[in-house]
């Protein structure tokens, strides 16, 4: 009973914490102490959060390596616009559609690639996200190359900070069941997985799904924050950033995910002001951590309330 | 009625015949041994009759259904669970959780469930993790529960791979070499754990071994294979004055 009490004290408290930081950050931008370009910043740091999240759900916990992840943003994006400013639907249509077109999307090319493996699979999502947007730069109705503008901005705080706690939820929920195990087995040895009764394969599109859905989400919330979506925004050069950022956190770690996804999105932010050397810089920084912490900055390891629990009684 | 029935298997890799007109047959609760030399194609039967390869012709009836070619997962639920010559465990997961993956097939709780936090989730946790550590104890790994697989000592790497098979309720069960690099007496604790599993979960065993005196002791049947053939089989003092199978293990020894 005493254990239960606890359970309940620290998500009361873990509840309150997270709604401490949602009304700081709302009071601080009703009041205009945010400005515009920290506006930016902390609307990037969202998606790129939903982003290194759901990648790591295929990418570090299946260990099956999706180079398209981007590819999935610009459905969700491209279908959420298609809703809300053609056919004038509110923002939440917008949304549950953008993630289900993803969804669909991530089962269409699922289905038939991951039966490869490794390298073949990299190429294979790889050139799926380019068709993506390939397609998109050739259908009219979405503008071809110069994509769709004058996008309604809806995306404001509330709906970016609900959106990345749910996507953190669910795949850590997700992550943290029996379908877990069974994801993260396939991981690990495919053949054993499968002589313990997992169907791999349905496993692995069941992630594909899963994240390609949030990447969708992701794709939502960045056309109705930036006014205007273009199928070059989603090219292989994106799906990389976020494969850099799953890479960095540590392959199977969500902390590690969010860590790497609010560190690199700073990088950039702070180093916005030279063009010139950013890419030189930030690719030094990869390559340290690379070399200092080939499993990234986490590894595998997460961060839970059990970790903070060990750190306060260490500290007492 | 027999529980397997194999008639006329045969599986070949390239120009190779691995397995070649290989009947074979098991009756329920029985303990039989697999021996022959080095490369004679003994878990390449296992992969066979796994679904981890699929073979070229034959049949292999499991509890009267023929399930050469099926997908493994589908051949466990079916009742068959195997161990690998070469150890494959979860290595990056917790001892506990390598088990608990056996009883996934059977979750009683949705994905809805899971993602909600309802109470049908806790429930179907708690029974997981309590059925995982029953297996744990028959083990002796329930101290080890939260260590990494691949941190046990090689022994009680074998036996938690023997552990999570058992968990996922097999009929047959199949083991590849399941005492190899093992000491004489783990050797002899693992046969003697053997024989216990096979009464108390009245299972049929299908055992690999490479040491013929140590088949020959638990063995009821056994059944000898050289360059993918049957060459005898029968029981074990007949295979121990057996020409043709001292001729196979001492042609291995010459060459
Ligand atoms: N996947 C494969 N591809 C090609 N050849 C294979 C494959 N698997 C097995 N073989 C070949 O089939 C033959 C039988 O191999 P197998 O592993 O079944 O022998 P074994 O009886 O288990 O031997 P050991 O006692 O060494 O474990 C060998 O010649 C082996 O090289
Ligand atoms: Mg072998």
């Amino acid at each position: 009973m005493h254990e239960k009490k606890k359970t309940w004290l620290t998500f009361i408290f873990e509840v309150i914490v997270l709604a401490v930081l949602f009304t700081i950050v709302q009071y601080a931008m009703t009041v205009g102490l945010i400005n515009q370009s920290y506006q930016i910043n902390i609307t990037s740091m969202c998606i790129n959060i939903i982003l290194a999240v759901s990648l790591n759900l295929i990418n570090g916990f299946t260990g099956q390596l999706s180079l398209g992840h981007a590819g999935f943003m610009a459905v969700g994006a491209y279908a959420s616009v298609i809703m809300t400013n053609n056919l004038g639907m509110p923002f939440i249509v917008g949304i549950l559609v953008g993630c289900l077109a993803a969804g669909i999307a991530g089962f269409l090319i699922g289905v038939p690639t991951l039966r490869l493996k490794g390298d073949y699979l990299a190429i294979a999502t790889l050139g799926f996200g380019e068709i993506i947007r390939v397609v998109l730069q050739n259908i009219d109705y979405v503008g071809g190359p110069a994509g769709m503008v004058g996008i309604t901005r809806l995306t404001s705080w509330p709906w970016l900070y609900a959106a990345t706690i749910v996507t953190i939820l669910v795949i850590v929920n997700l992550i943290n069941s029996s379908y877990g195990r069974a994801i993260i087995s396939v991981r690990e040895d495919e053949i054993a997985s499968e002589l313990m009764g997992i169907n791999t394969t349905s496993y692995k599109v069941l992630a594909f799904v899963v994240g390609a859905m949030f990447a969708g989400l992701a794709g939502v919330l960045y056309a109705h924050f930036f006014y205007i979506i273009k199928p070059e925004t989603f090219g292989f050069l994106k799906s990389f950033d976020i494969v850099v950022m799953v890479v960095l956190g540590g392959l199977g770690s969500t902390t590690g995910a969010v860590i790497a996804a609010i560190f690199i999105t700073f990088l950039t932010f702070a180093l916005q002001k030279y063009a010139a050397v950013r890419m030189i810089i930030y690719s030094l920084i990869l390559i340290i951590v690379m070399i200092y912490r080939p499993q990234g900055l986490m590894g595998s390891k997460e961060l839970t309330r059990k970790t903070f629990a060990r750190i306060w009684s260490g500290k007492k | 009625m027999s529980l397997l029935e194999i008639t006329n298997l045969h599986k070949s890799f390239g120009g190779l015949s691995a397995v070649l007109k290989f009947n074979f047959r098991l009756d329920a609760q029985e303990l039989v041994g697999l021996i022959g030399p080095n490369g004679a194609g003994k878990t390449t039967v296992f992969n066979l009759i796994t679904g981890v390869y699929k073979p070229n012709g034959g049949s292999i009836v499991f509890n009267n259904e023929d399930i050469a070619g099926m997908a493994p997962y589908n051949i466990c639920k079916k009742g068959v669970a195997r161990t690998f010559q070469n150890i494959r465990l979860f290595k990056d997961l917790s001892v506990i959780d390598n088990v608990k993956i056996a009883f996934h097939k059977n979750v009683n709780y949705n994905l809805l469930s899971t993602i909600l936090r309802t109470p049908a989730f806790f429930r179907g946790e708690k029974i997981i993790e309590e059925k995982a550590l029953e297996y744990l104890k028959i083990f002796k790994l329930e101290d080890k529960r939260d260590e990494i697989a691949s941190n046990l000592p090689y022994g009680e790497q074998r036996r938690l791979e023997i552990a999570r098979a058992l968990a996922t309720k097999p009929t047959m069960l199949i083991l590849d070499e399941p005492a190899a690099g093992m000491n004489p007496q783990e050797t002899r604790e693992l046969m003697q754990l053997i024989e216990w599993i096979r009464k108390d979960f009245q299972l049929s065993i299908l055992l690999i071994e490479h040491d013929m005196s140590l088949v020959m002791g638990v063995c009821e049947r056994i059944y000898v294979l050289d360059y993918g053939q049957i060459i005898a089989h029968g029981l074990p003092e007949e295979i121990r004055n057996n020409k043709k199978v001292i001729e196979a293990y001492l042609g291995e020894e010459v060459g």
